[in-house]
């Protein structure tokens, strides 16, 4: 495999045994490599079960999927599992094995040499935001985001180029919560993989995903696009419903003042300023804050280099 | 002999008078009886734990595993002793098949239980991980398991020892022939004997606890050992 | 030998009865039908005395220990120990251990017999005692329940089912217990079979007969109590024996 995978669901349907209503019906979706590609939807819209037919956790009725355009089921279960990372929301840590030796599992179970594992373990344990000396302690002696940050390490041992996460942050307060978000996606840049990443939050599918599928009740995708797109324009009422009212807001959420065409400055201004790296919506936050008419939008050296206006978010919509 | 006279405290003296005057003789009797007891817990493991421990990683079976454990306490020690004896003939053979199937009660209860009881979350990222069936026994399932399902292991040993005196009614040896041949060894030696059961079944206990607390892993190291009323039984 | 001697000539030898009983085929219905009324009846009714005398014995002592170890919580952990280790101590050694303080009377066993019952009832209760969680007993604080109201209201409920599973555990080892008291008594199911293995040849159908009515009344005891669960704690069915 390489770096990073190219994921690709060909009309998958699964059907429980003793249920009518099909978890998922016919879904087609396309993962390009290196996409941070979200499953978002309700509760019971087959997210879980989509992900875990990746890494055949559970088997499929009709259809395929394909890493590399190699079926799944072509693969050896156990060669095909070693080589894709997962994350679940219980974490599912081993509680009778230290940090280190949790994170080394894979590399073990794929006989690397012991100076190899323990460099990789030191390496991962800074990429997640650990301590050096975290290695030594046992899951009981962390908190709830220090266990899902060794989570992430232990699925990222043996650098699959291939992550499959299920509600990782679920289960996290909002600040932690948020905190991991934010490295999320710093990670997936340093670390360049494909990654699967299911939750029920649609502020978290827009902030992590660089594509989102949405799933409806009974498995039926609802719409796949980027998160501007779906915000833009939703395919139906129910994505409408589910991204929420204020869409339009999200959407500028999601630019920055340096994706906007500023206007002008006159001169010698007292305006409020602002970072050209603040996120649209919160510049209009500030605009309505200050009852004024627009910012002086200045860059990383403190160069002011244009005025920001409520026209000039319009524009962007 | 009146039960004015077994009242008489001074048997206790006489009974450790006993034990001070034959003290090779008791070793022997007592080694007998731990020869029995081993023999007996090693066909149980051989049968029980395998069992167990399979039922568990399958999580099926919950029943066969409940049926062993009333069945185990329900089957009366000398009934299973009397039954054997007439289909094995007297001795050594027929106390031991019947002290096995009574510690095989608890070891498959308690196998099966701890195993079955493991996290399922650490299980099925095992299985992620692209861990095989025995990989997932051995290296999760096995050690978190393993303080319930020694715990098994201990109360059938006990449960064992402890009873096999009574096998010494069908030839079973041990100091248990000491104890129902009052004819010959008269109230001090009784006693005496009874004295070295107890000695003998607390010092099994005590290294049996022992050993689990010490081979119980680090990270999960706060359950307490001692005291899990709910599986006892003898 | 004392137990003998109490004993006396109950049991038929096999000079007498059919060819059945003489030949020591494997179960003869004629002898368990012949000597029901002096023998095996007899047996059972002791049998169950014996059970129930300890068992209640021991409810009546472990209840209200365990009830001061839930109040005061420190002394659970030395009683707790302590159980364990008087388990490990061997019916039959625990018997003759009794006898010289009472003697070969029903004194000796019930003793013992009780002793066995408050390490299995007593752990049992207190667990029991302390299943309900946290947020439930602060729930019932903050409606303002006592503390006795919260023990009668909240913890003894929810302790029923473990109570109950401590007596299905308690009357069942009783049962399987009382057979050893035949090594002291000529009393209970246990003393038959004691006899029978007396014999030159073990007699088998009296094993199996006394034997089968010992295993049946430690299964019924057991069901008649899953019976009384189901009855009285009605949100807790699915039980785990
Ligand atoms: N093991 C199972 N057996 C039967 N039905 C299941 C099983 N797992 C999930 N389902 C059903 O399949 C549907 C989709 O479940 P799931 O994939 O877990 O949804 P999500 O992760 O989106 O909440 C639900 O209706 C759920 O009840
Ligand atoms: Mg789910």
């Amino acid at each position: 495999m390489n770096a990073a995978a190219e994921i690709t669901f060909d009309h998958v349907t699964k059907r429980y045994a003793g249920r009518d209503a099909a978890a998922l019906d016919d879904l087609s979706l396309e993962i390009p490599a290196g996409a941070f590609c979200i499953l978002v939807g309700p509760s019971g819209g087959g997210k879980t079960t989509a992900l875990k037919m990746v890494n055949r956790l559970i088997p499929f009725d009709s259809g395929d999927i394909l890493i590399d355009g190699r079926s799944v089921r072509d693969i050896p279960v156990v060669e095909l599992r070693r080589e894709i990372g997962y994350v679940i929301q219980q974490v599912g840590l081993f509680p009778h094995m230290t940090v280190g030796e949790n994170i080394g599992t894979v590399p073990r179970l794929l006989g690397w040499p012991k100076a190899k594992i323990r460099a990789r373990c030191g390496e991962l344990i800074d990429l997640v935001g650990l301590e050096q000396s975290d290695l030594k302690r046992y899951p009981a002696q962390l908190s709830g985001g220090q266990r899902q940050r060794v989570g992430l390490a232990r699925a990222l041992a043996a650098d699959p180029p291939l992550l499959l996460m299920d509600e990782p942050f679920g289960a996290l307060d909002p600040i932690t919560r948020f905190r991991l978000q934010t490295e999320m996606r710093r990670l997936h840049r340093e670390v360049g993989k494909t990654v699967i990443f299911v939750t029920h939050d649609i502020d978290e599918a827009i902030q992590l995903g660089d594509r989102i599928a949405i799933l409806r009740e009974g498995g039926v995708l609802a719409q796949y696009d980027t998160p501007d797109a779906i915000l833009a324009q939703p395919a139906d009422d129910f994505v409408a419903k589910f991204i929420g009212e204020d869409r339009a807001l999200r959407r500028l959420a999601l630019k920055r003042l340096s994706d906007v065409k500023l206007s002008p400055t006159n001169g010698a201004d007292q305006q409020p300023r602002v970072s050209i790296e603040t996120t649209v919506r919160n510049a209009v936050s500030l605009l309505l804050e200050t009852k004024t008419d627009h910012l002086l939008v200045e860059d990383d050296n403190g160069q002011v280099v244009g005025a920001f206006r409520f026209s000039d978010a319009g524009a962007l919509l | 002999m009146t039960v004015a006279d077994a009242a008489n405290l001074h048997t206790f003296v006489d009974a450790l008078q006993f034990i001070v005057d034959r003290p090779g003789f008791l070793a022997t009797k007592a080694l007998e009886q731990l020869a029995l007891s081993g023999a007996a817990l090693a066909i149980a493991l051989a049968v029980a734990l395998p069992l167990g421990v399979a039922l568990g990683h399958l999580h099926r079976g919950s029943s066969v595993a409940i049926a062993a454990s009333i069945i185990g306490r329900g089957l009366p020690s000398l009934v299973l002793i009397a039954a054997f004896l007439t289909v094995l003939g007297i001795g050594f053979v027929n106390n031991m098949v019947a002290l096995a199937v009574l510690g095989s009660g608890p070891i498959l209860t308690n196998s099966f239980d701890a195993v079955d009881r493991v996290d399922r979350d650490a299980v099925e990222a095992a299985r992620g991980m692209g861990m095989t069936d025995p990989q997932i026994l051995r290296r999760v399932e096995l050690p978190l398991a393993l303080p319930l399902l020694f715990t098994g292991i201990r109360v059938a040993a006990v449960t064992i020892v402890a009873t096999a005196p009574i096998a010494a009614i069908a030839g079973g040896g041990g100091l248990g022939d000491i104890i129902v041949n009052q004819a010959s060894y008269r109230l001090s030696g009784v006693l005496g004997a009874s004295l070295c059961v107890m000695l003998l079944s607390a010092v099994v206990f005590a290294a049996l606890t022992g050993v689990q607390i010490a081979m119980t892993p680090r990270g999960v190291r706060r359950t307490r050992v001692i005291g899990e009323p709910q599986r006892r039984e003898l | 030998m004392s137990v003998l001697a109490a004993g006396g000539p109950v049991i038929p030898t096999f000079g007498k009865g059919s060819s059945c009983v003489t030949g020591d085929h494997t179960f003869c219905w004629d002898w368990v039908r012949g000597h029901w009324h002096d023998t095996l009846g007899p047996a059972l009714v002791q049998h169950i005395e014996l059970t129930a005398i300890a068992v209640a014995i021991g409810f009546a002592i472990a209840f209200p220990l365990a009830l001061l170890a839930h109040r005061f919580q420190r002394l659970e952990q030395p009683f707790g120990i302590f159980s364990a280790l008087l388990y490990t101590i061997p019916s039959l050694a625990l018997f003759q251990f009794l006898v010289p303080f009472t003697g070969l009377t029903v004194t000796t066993v019930e003793v013992a017999l009780v002793a066995y019952t408050l390490v299995i009832l007593f752990p049992n209760i207190t667990a029991g005692l302390h299943s309900p969680p946290e947020e439930v007993l602060e729930a019932a604080r903050g409606m303002g329940l006592t503390r006795l109201q919260v023990l009668m209201r909240v913890e003894l409920p929810l302790a029923t089912p473990a109570i109950i599973g401590g007596l299905r555990i308690a009357v069942v080892s009783t049962v399987a217990i009382a057979t050893i008291a035949a090594f002291l008594l000529p009393k209970g199911l246990g003393y038959p079979i004691f006899l029978a293995l007396k014999e030159p040849t073990p007699f088998k159908t009296e094993i199996y007969s006394a034997g089968a009515l010992a295993v049946a009344l430690a299964l019924s005891c057991d069901a008649a109590l899953v019976g009384l669960r189901r009855l009285v704690v009605p949100w807790a069915s699915k039980g785990v024996a």
